[in-house]
């Protein structure tokens, strides 16, 4: 077996996200948490460091790592703040990758710069207020006019669709009769702004408060023929294929969760005291902990794994599913007891168990629920 | 501009710093080390320098092999070239050892600005800035806060920090200046900095290829000793003031007792 320690490239990117997300991300999360706020001067931050571009060539301005560095760096910001984790990973993974997958030259040329600098954002319209899981049952729809897409329709809880450095949104649409009994659905590139499109005001969530996360309307919004993306009817097929990568990097970010849990939870059992001793010297509580170290390392095995077969070109679909599936309930897992093993400081804002509980839940939804996850699974066991 | 900027590596600030039993020298081989936290604000300023007016940017260090670590972080932020200065002989080398050790290498260099920063977070002697000064006969301008290079006067002026405000003080070039921390913000390596520093020109030398001698380093050219050294002591618990309505008075009586109001 070949060692499957990280190069030294990764790791000394790992280390320095680390650093970043310790000095410069840790510090502001609970007052962006706490007033909502888009963290504007991190992400730009962030944006000089090159992590927007990192696993696009350096001819469309990118950094020329790939697809697992960035999702390093997804795990490093999550153990500080996961909003700022899912804005990096929805921009890159979600908003500029089908641009770089599916894209023609001058698409490419057109947006990757940009976005792979990190001035711009871009956002993944998929979910429709009635087609989450059942993201097929689209209702948007585009009917080419002359030389323009008229679009018309609406989505749901798109992440990064309205912040001031939003610049594009990649849209599913129908686009015609069914072909073969299968609605005909296309992607389409919608620049920010264009009239008849607008994000609606930031959802009230949970968690994840300084991530922006809006609905999106498209009344009679037209856009050139050429801003299709891909080939016309293959949108679906597409965008399901994106968010196969898609599943690694929310695995890898589910991970720096479940790890700054764990990291929180053992400073804090051996400095709190009752009944005379420090809270971990119980049992139960210091098993509490050895378990939660166990499934962060197995799910950062297994999306390390599902992110090498990807790379390595091998058939990782599946791989990916169980990591996402694994690492997310991992997540809410560690979460859930790290609180408990805080007590009533666990419930209190001030504690970074608190957010991370908050933020924990929607991992096991966004980007396929556990249950689509064991869906894809089964079915590649043929059942 | 021809900068060098001299880095150390210590200890990481989170380890506990120890000294090595048998030689009463900081134990570097059993902690996590980083680049002395200070020497971030000695390179982003340098690399600002040449932004602002072209040239180069050469790091300089001495230490074990394993500071390569902290030559390679400062070549990713954007500095163009190194010299490690490493060898057995140089282990326990003193304030004045070491100084000996940076001029003999920088002077190879002919730089028009030398940047230290003011201290070093392990033995925090805080005076090599002064020392290489002195040895390489430049002017020296320490606790800058802010640094203002002029090539075409052959000038850099600095605001030099005071106990209540700044100095502005300037020299001419070529000059040793040692920056404060805060004088700027240190930029964090991005991934095509990682890799383009592993391709930079790396010189390492050893004592003889510097041209020391090594009676006047290490251990055996140290003009000082450190004989003993102890743990600091643990802190003592606070004192806590119940507040039974005077709870105020007692505090500031406590203030009063210990000369601090
Ligand atoms: C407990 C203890 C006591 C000591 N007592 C004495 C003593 O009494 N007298 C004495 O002479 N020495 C003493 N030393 C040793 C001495 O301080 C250091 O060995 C010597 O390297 C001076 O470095 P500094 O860290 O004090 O430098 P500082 O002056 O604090 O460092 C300022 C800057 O100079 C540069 N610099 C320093 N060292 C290097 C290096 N190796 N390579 C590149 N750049 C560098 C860096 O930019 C650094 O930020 C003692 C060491 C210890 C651990
Ligand atoms: C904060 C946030 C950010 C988001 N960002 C984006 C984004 O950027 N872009 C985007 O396109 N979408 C985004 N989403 C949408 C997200 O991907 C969907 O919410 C998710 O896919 C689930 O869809 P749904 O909400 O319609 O739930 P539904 O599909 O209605 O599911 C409801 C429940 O039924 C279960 N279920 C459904 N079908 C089956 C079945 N066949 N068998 C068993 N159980 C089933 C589901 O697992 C779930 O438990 C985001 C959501 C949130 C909350």
């Amino acid at each position: 077996m070949s060692d499957n320690r990280l190069s030294e490239e990764h790791e000394t990117l790992r280390k320095t996200v680390e650093e970043f997300a310790r000095e410069v991300v840790a510090p502001a999360a609970a007052g962006h948490d706490e007033a909502k706020t888009f963290p504007y001067e991190i992400i730009a931050q962030m944006a000089e460091m090159g992590l927007f571009g990192l696993p696009f060539p350096e001819s469309y301005g990118g950094q020329g790592a790939d697809y697992f560095a960035l999702c390093l760096a997804i795990e490093e910001l999550a153990r500080a703040d996961s909003s700022v984790a899912i804005t990096l990973e929805a921009g890159v993974g979600l908003g500029a990758m089908p641009i770089y997958r599916f894209g023609t030259e001058a698409q490419r040329e057109e947006w990757l710069p940009v976005l792979a600098s990190g001035r711009a954002l871009g956002a993944f319209g998929l979910t429709e207020p009635g087609a989450g899981s059942d993201a097929g049952g689209t209702r948007t729809t585009a009917q080419l006019v002359g030389d323009e897409w008229v679009i018309n329709g609406s989505k749901a809880f798109i992440t990064n669709s309205g912040t001031d450095i939003t610049r594009v949104v990649t849209v599913t649409a129908v686009t015609g009769e069914p072909v073969n009994g299968r609605p005909q659905i296309s992607s389409i590139i919608v620049p920010v702004p264009t009239p008849g499109f607008s994000a609606g005001a930031p959802y009230s969530k949970v968690g994840w408060h300084a991530s922006d996360t809006r609905p999106l309307s498209f009344q009679d919004v037209r856009v050139p023929a050429e801003n299709l993306l891909g080939e016309r009817g293959r949108g679906y097929a597409n965008f399901l294929s994106i968010l196969d990568e898609g599943r690694i990097a929310i695995s890898a970010l589910s991970v720096g969760l479940a790890q700054a849990c764990v990291d929180e939870s053992v400073k804090y059992a051996k400095e709190r005291e009752a009944f005379g001793a420090p809270i971990a010297r119980n049992q139960a509580i210091a098993f509490k902990l050895a378990e939660m170290e166990t499934r962060t390392y197995v799910a950062r095995t297994a999306y390390y794994d599902a992110a090498w077969r990807m790379l390595a070109g091998l058939p990782f679909k599946k791989e990916a599913a169980m990591a996402k599936l694994f690492s997310s309930e991992a997540a809410v897992t560690n979460a859930r007891e790290a609180t408990q093993i805080h007590g009533g400081y666990g419930f209190m804002n001030e504690y970074p168990v608190a957010r991370h509980w908050r933020d924990s839940k929607i991992l096991e939804i966004g980007e396929g629920t556990s249950e689509v996850q064991k869906m894809l699974i089964a079915r590649h066991l043929g059942v | 501009m021809n900068i060098v900027v001299t880095v150390k590596q210590v200890p990481d600030t989170w380890a506990e710093k120890k000294l090595d039993a048998s030689d009463k020298t900081v134990d570097r081989k059993s902690v996590d080390n980083v680049m002395n936290e200070m020497d971030e604000y000695g390179v982003e300023e340098a690399l600002k320098i040449k932004e602002a007016h072209g040239g180069e940017v050469t790091v300089v260090t001495m230490g074990p092999e394993k500071a390569v670590e902290t030559i390679r972080k400062a070549l990713s932020m954007g500095a163009d070239k190194a010299v490690h200065l490493t060898d057995e002989s140089l282990h326990g080398s003193d304030a004045l050892a070491t100084s000996a050790a940076l001029a003999k290498v920088i002077s190879t260099l002919s730089p028009d600005l030398i940047i230290t920063s003011s201290e070093a977070s392990d033995a925090r002697g805080g005076v090599m800035g002064a020392l290489l000064a002195e040895r390489l006969g430049l002017p020296q301008l320490t606790q800058a806060r802010k640094v203002t290079v002029d090539p075409g006067a052959n000038k850099v002026s600095v605001e030099r920090l005071a106990d209540n405000g700044y100095a502005l003080v300037e020299a001419t070039l070529p000059a040793v200046v040692g920056v404060v921390e805060k004088i700027n913000q240190p930029r964090y390596p991005s991934f095509k900095g990682i890799m383009a520093a592993k391709k930079k020109p790396l010189t390492k030398l050893s004592a003889a290829d510097a041209g020391l001698d090594a009676g006047s380093v290490g251990l055996a050219g140290a003009t000082s000793t450190v004989v003993d050294a102890q743990p600091a002591p643990p802190r003592q618990s606070g004192t806590i003031v119940k507040d039974e309505g005077d709870g105020g008075a007692k505090v500031a009586a406590f203030l009063a007792a210990q000369k601090l109001i």
